[in-house]
């Protein structure tokens, strides 16, 4: 009844009008989507200066608090400065920088495999008189990447808020790391050390107390979410790093 | 066509749109879609967002298989249903990223799970292969509605006495906390999904001593 001929030419023609209906209306979506994303990118930054904002005003709150926005090299030298909606210096906006990549580009060169040099993005921004230095962290938790901003202080050592986020970790344990009273431990807390050496901050399993982590260095880690919490630490490490020569030139 | 046009609504027809909702309803008596029901239904808001977008599939999925039913081979049925389940599945999915990005953010992976939700693929093999674009149609928005109503009420309960809060509002007065009233944290859990399934069963049944099995 149904011939093999007419089984595939069926098939094909199915196929291919699915895919031109998918493809057009992902086309059509596209800008909505990006919207979307990019107000939740503003959303995570101001969250961690701790500025409420909800999806719809965030992009009008963050063009009233920055100062203005970096892309720092790992010499600690500027490349870039976005300063009231304009390109000052270089050529790529800081907030377009793909930090996934640059840490990438960053692994690459450090192995000496490229010699492009990696961009990291820093937001400085002006709340209630005071300044704040907002830095885009990325990594792996136990299923997939992990990610969140870290607000400091004046003194670019100090943290006054973070907040984090997960694509999948495991809920109750791992994913966790979303709450506010994971990026509430972090305030206070000091990345450099009273001989001004970079330490970062360390999630420390069974608590910081019986560590032999200093208390301003390390923060409790989630019971049962140990794999997640180590990728948190590994994650501040990585990336808090990139910054420390820019914060040795310009910060004192 | 037969002389004598069978009206929109007949009794038959109107049949097809209320028994998923209770006599054979996809949740309580077929027992289908059962992880989509345990995962979206910690809040109000997602599960009506998914009770939509099942609605939408099923519906037009429904009618799709119904149009193109006498072209389907029997050898490629399944893979044609799998492509159009397939296909209005990802396009809910991105209208949801574009228009409610939060709530698509919560449902996460099971709008894309919706896919393998039995009741589509059981509903396009078991009606829509077979019967006119009218009644699949109708077929298709009865079994949803049956899954729907389902979600909300499990939803209802669980965000109520599991955060205090309906569709976000608060509603239970704070006096109450004052009073050492807490919101009980296993509601939030999956488990607890099915057990108010399974109260709705046991109340279902009660009512209506026919859909008691005999064993």
């Amino acid at each position: 009844m149904f011939t093999n001929r007419y089984i595939f030419t069926y098939a094909s023609i199915m196929v291919i009008l699915v895919a031109a209906i998918l493809s057009t209306a992902s086309m059509v979506l596209k800008p909505y989507q990006e919207k979307n994303i990019k107000a939740e990118k503003i959303q995570g930054i101001l969250i961690s200066a701790e500025i409420e904002a909800s999806r719809s005003d965030a992009e009008k709150l963050f063009d009233e608090y920055i100062v203005e926005e970096l892309a720092v090299n790992k010499e600690g030298d500027v490349i870039s400065i976005f300063k009231k909606g304009k390109l000052v210096k270089g050529d790529v906006r800081p907030f377009d920088l793909n930090l996934k990549e640059q840490l990438n580009l960053e692994k690459e060169a450090a192995k000496g495999k490229s010699d492009k040099q990696a961009l990291f993005p820093l937001y400085i921004m002006n709340y209630n008189g005071k300044q704040i230095y907002v830095v885009p962290v990325r990594g792996m938790g136990l299923w997939g990447p992990i990610w969140g901003n870290v607000a400091f202080g004046s003194d670019f050592n100090t943290i006054t808020g973070a907040k984090f986020d997960h694509k999948g970790e495991t809920p109750g344990l791992g994913a966790e790391i979303s709450t506010n009273w994971f990026g509430e431990e972090f305030k206070g807390k000091t990345i450099f050390n009273k001989e001004h050496q970079f330490v970062s901050i360390a999630v420390v399993k069974g608590g910081v107390a019986n560590s032999n982590i200093n208390l301003s260095h390390g923060v409790d880690a989630i019971s049962g979410g140990t794999i997640t919490s180590n990728g948190v630490t590994d994650m501040l490490k990585d990336c808090l790093k990139n910054y420390v020569q820019y914060i040795d030139k310009n910060v004192k | 066509m037969s002389d004598r046009r069978e009206p929109l609504f007949s009794a038959k027809n109107r049949k097809l749109l209320t028994a998923p909702l209770s006599k054979e309803n996809p949740i309580t008596i077929q027992v289908l879609g059962i992880c989509s029901a345990l995962a979206v239904t910690v809040k109000l808001e997602p599960a009506f967002v998914m009770a939509l977008s099942v609605t939408a599939v099923l519906a037009v999925g429904n009618v799709v298989i119904s149009l193109l039913r006498k072209t389907i081979a029997p050898r490629i049925r399944i893979i044609v249903q799998l492509v159009v389940i397939a296909a209005l599945v990802i396009l809910v999915d991105q209208v949801l990223k574009a228009f409610v990005y939060d709530v698509s953010k919560q449902l996460s992976v099971f709008v894309g799970l919706i896919i393998t939700n039995c009741i589509i693929m059981g509903r396009f093999e078991a009606f829509a292969m077979s019967n006119k674009v009218w009644p699949s149609f109708l077929d298709g928005l009865g079994n949803a509605a049956g899954y729907g109503w389902i979600l909300i009420v499990v939803a209802f309960f669980r965000e109520l006495l599991g955060s205090g809060t309906i569709w976000g509002y608060k509603v239970i007065p704070q006096g109450f906390y004052d009073f050492g009233y807490k919101d009980n944290g296993l509601m939030i859990l999956p488990p607890m999904a099915l057990i108010v399934v399974g109260i709705i069963i046991w109340v279902q049944r009660n009512k209506d001593k026919e859909l008691i099995e005999e064993n």
